[in-house]
């Protein structure tokens, strides 16, 4: 066991968990963050995307003694009341159907319209082919990504 | 509270009422600390609530609580189910609270889901309910003006004297119309005057989906909470020999380590400590049963497609005879694989059994079931069993199973602790209940002009039950038909999938009609009306479908698509009635570089009444998708008992690159809403399947379409 200091959606947290205890769990289990979910475990689902200083990782699989003094941000912290463009998009768009998938969803998308704020459609699915929808709303996911964009404009 | 079965609607009404008086049933509030509360907190009703019925209370700021009592698993059931009630109530929609209910026998008749049947079920007492309460409130107004209800009118929240311009609030009526006598007999809207149903509502809990709210199961946390993972035998057919959980239980975090039936359970502090010690487990097993092969079950779906005991479904006329009779035979086999129904949110379930009672907290599409387990594992009676829904991560039939509740009181019994028990997904797609893999044989003749004289189906299962549905389309159309099944019973368990049994039916029915319609030298969709036409004039035994409404859809979808009118494209067709719908599909490829790509899936869908046209658009749109990602790659093979796929790494769901442009369309005939969870599903692989078959002359067979030597090397 050892102390981490994290720097989670702009707050210093502090967990006292073994090195390799993925991020994942200590958002969920020690922190009360629970917005971040458990998909697949392995990296390949993306239910469980969080920003490492603005890029998309998966949480699943980053160890929280490799994070450092890095910028965490989970979906509790893109905006508390869900004012971020992705996240208002998302809403008027009436995405999710389940809805477990979505934050990772928003997770990447935010990140993808971060570093390219004007994607063109086959960019939109590119960026957001990692994640997994299992009841298929990937129409709307394409069509909130769209809104979100021309909210940032 | 009264639990008598026969209650009648006007008693459990006024039961549920003079029950009320603004109590809350027991909501507990998640997180301890931990977490910000959940949905399922609700911690208080607005102040000076007062219940009308089971389904709502009304607050004195008038804000309105509509319980929704059904699990919510993505089928949107928590809104449309309150806008139903909301609709008849004449309320403000914006000042509606939705509230999960927990499991409340004495209060809610039918707390499934499953089967698309909660809003058939529910329409006409949801709409009761809420006609029933804006009674008395008219009522109570009624007498508060002295004016006679008959001239008072009701919008938005307000009851209104239109006479004398004066009006009312719900909220400065509740007090007094709650304790009114429940009228019975209450007069319903006209369907013309709805104001929320069918129009586009968004999900009521967008805001805490999108914001990361501890909505689901896996997210219940508790002050002095363990965390358990089960280890279970790796193949089916494996039983437990030997446990040596020395080492697993000397590591940080674990508390116990214990042992039911098969399964050894991990318990400790935090879910990562679990996972560790688990692989620290030394199991040995030893073989308990057939250790089954999917080479195996290709063998003995052969050799039982030829048994000479069958299982006869349905019989008409001399099906013999008219095939010595036929100038033309057309036989075929299709065959799907198990599917595991990988709901993203894994297996979990929060279960605390204690001397006196026990509290279970979960993803489950029946609570009851889950009660039930934990009445019989314990002992205790029903009654001191609590069941709180949470919102699902997905189900897809899955979480209609108990046995992940069954797991969280065994460990929470054994470890003597409040536990919650947490799939990997490798556990998820290994830990059985699968979509059962079936095998199908069609035989139809035709007579010299093309008519089909006679029709043999026969369904080879693992594990499937009656892997046919006798009464359906075709049925009723051919004078000389027979339709039976054969069961093969195997240690690979098998559960209801989304659209059970037609989930793959549909594809082989609609894949063989359209050999059947080549055969006879017929335009595929000309040749299905023509049966259905056949059906509806010298109708054929029982038909369990209405011949018109299929009809229309069939003809409806063909139009939309333009069939046979298109340059550059290749349209299938697909047509399907099930859980009480109607779907009709038309499937497009086009053809880039000699491969089939597909383009486009138009769908028409008769559900009768939509009740949230956002809803009922997500369901008939992830319905395609879900039929289309499971048809094209979804494969669950196994080897010894042991499945050869454990993870989305090595099976395949489909993504986002891989949906096509999607139009949708709905009848619009006033019909009383019915099931629109499955009914999308069914049709869709056909609908592909025979527009590849178009565009490469090429059938596809059998599932997934990607392992089919047509499809190999494309990126679709």
């Amino acid at each position: 066991m050892a102390i981490y200091k994290l720097q989670i959606n702009g707050q210093t947290y502090q967990a006292d968990v073994e090195p390799d205890t993925p991020l994942l769990w200590v958002l969920r289990d020690h922190l009360g963050l629970l917005g971040t979910k458990f998909g697949c475990g392995i990296a390949v689902c993306g239910a469980c995307t969080v920003h490492f200083n603005d890029q998309a990782v998966r949480a699943c699989v980053f160890p929280v003694s490799a994070v450092g003094s890095a910028s965490i941000t989970t979906i509790e912290g893109l905006s508390e009341q869900g004012t971020h463009p992705v996240q208002q998009a998302w809403n008027e768009v009436d995405v999710a159907q389940c809805g477990y998938c979505q934050a990772g969803q928003i997770m990447t998308a935010a990140a993808l319209l971060k570093r390219n704020p004007n994607p063109s459609t086959e960019e939109i699915d590119a960026g957001m082919n990692g994640n997994i929808c299992r009841c298929g709303t990937y129409h709307r996911i394409r069509e909130a990504v769209t809104l979100a964009a021309a909210k940032l404009k | 509270m009264s639990s008598q079965p026969n209650t009648s609607r006007r008693n459990f009404l006024k039961q549920s009422l003079l029950a009320g008086g603004g109590l809350l049933i027991g909501f507990k509030l998640y997180g301890a600390g931990l977490a910000p509360a959940g949905e399922i907190e609700n911690a208080a009703l607005a102040a000076g609530s007062v219940d009308f019925n089971s389904f709502l209370s009304i607050a004195t700021d008038g804000t309105v609580t509509i319980f929704s009592p059904n699990p919510e698993i993505g089928q949107n059931i928590k809104t449309s189910f309150p806008m139903i009630v909301a609709e008849e109530l004449d309320v403000d929609w914006s000042r509606v609270k939705v509230v999960q209910a927990a499991l409340d026998s004495s209060k809610y008749e039918r707390q499934v889901t499953g089967g698309s049947g909660a809003i058939p079920h529910s329409w006409k007492r949801l709409r009761e309910a809420g006609a029933t309460a804006r009674q008395m409130l008219m009522e109570a107004a009624a007498k508060r003006l002295k004016v006679p209800v008959g001239e008072l009118s009701t919008q938005n929240s307000l009851v209104m004297h239109k006479a004398s311009g004066r009006q009312l609030g719900y909220g400065e009526l509740a007090a007094d119309a709650a304790k009114l006598p429940a009228p019975a007999n209450v007069k319903l809207k006209d369907p013309k005057d709805f104001k929320l149903i069918g129009k586009a509502i968004n999900n009521v809990d967008n805001g805490d989906i999108i914001t990361g709210k501890p909505l689901y199961g896996i997210d219940f946390y508790r002050e002095g909470m363990l965390t358990a993972m089960v280890q279970r035998p790796p193949a089916f057919g494996m039983k437990v020999k030997s446990v040596d959980a020395a080492a697993a239980k000397a590591m940080p975090g674990i508390v116990d380590v214990v042992r039911f039936d098969d399964k050894v359970a991990v318990v400790g502090k935090s879910t990562w400590q679990v996972m560790k010690a688990r692989k620290a487990l030394k199991v040995v097993y030893e073989k308990g049963a057939a250790l089954e092969s999917s080479t195996d079950h290709d063998r003995l779906f052969k050799e039982l497609l030829d048994s000479k005991e069958a299982s006869v479904r349905r019989q008409d006329g001399d099906v013999e005879a008219a095939f010595k009779r036929a100038a033309k035979v057309v036989k075929s086999e299709y065959q799907c694989p198990f599917l595991p129904h990988s709901p993203l949110e894994p297996m979990n379930f929060f279960a605390h059994v204690r001397a006196d009672g026990v509290e279970l907290v979960g993803p489950t599409q029946t609570p009851d079931r889950a009660r039930g387990v934990a009445a019989q594992i314990t002992g205790i009676a029903p009654e001191k069993i609590t069941v709180e829904m949470t919102r699902m991560g997905g189900a897809f039939g899955r979480r209609l199973m108990a046995d992940y509740v069954e797991e969280a009181v065994q460990v929470s019994k054994l470890a003597k602790a409040p536990v919650k028990v947490i799939w990997t997904r490798e556990d998820d797609m290994t830990g059985g209940n699968y979509r059962p893999a079936v095998r199908y044989r069609f035989e139809a003749a035709l007579d010299a002009s093309g008519n089909m004289i006679g029709y043999k189906l026969r369904g080879v299962g693992i594990n499937a039950g009656n892997p046919t549905r006798e009464h359906n389309f075709p049925s009723g159309s051919v004078e000389n038909l027979l339709i039976d099944s054969v069961e093969h019973q195997s240690p690979i368990t098998t559960a209801p999938w989304r659209a059970p049994i037609t989930n793959f039916l549909a594809f082989a029915e609609q894949s063989f009609i359209d050999e059947v319609a080549q055969a006879a030298g017929k335009d595929p969709v000309q040749f299905r009306l023509e049966l259905m036409e056949k059906a509806k004039k010298s109708p054929v035994g029982n038909i369990g479908y209405d011949i018109d409404r299929m009809q229309t859809v069939t003809r409806m979808a063909a139009e939309k698509a333009g069939w046979g009118k298109k340059q550059g494209v290749h349209q299938g067709f697909s047509v399907y009635y099930s859980h009480r719908s109607y779907v009709a599909q038309v499937g497009e490829v086009a053809l880039e570089g000699g491969k089939p790509v597909l383009k486009k899936i138009y769908a028409v869908s008769d559900c009768g009444q939509v009740v949230n046209l956002s809803g009922a658009r997500q369901q008939v749109i992830g319905g395609i998708v879900d039929g289309l990602g499971h048809a094209m790659y979804g494969n669950m093979t196994f080897r010894e008992g042991a499945p050869e796929q454990q993870n989305f790494n090595n099976y395949r769901l489909i993504r986002l690159k891989e949906v096509p442009e999607v139009e949708i369309h709905f009848v619009d005939n006033g019909i009383e809403p019915t099931g629109l969870g499955e009914p999308a599903l069914p049709p869709t692989g056909a609908a592909v399947a025979n527009a590849i078959f178009k565009a490469t002359s090429k059938r596809m067979y059998n599932q997934p379409f990607l392992e089919q030597d047509a499809m190999k090397g494309l990126s679709q």
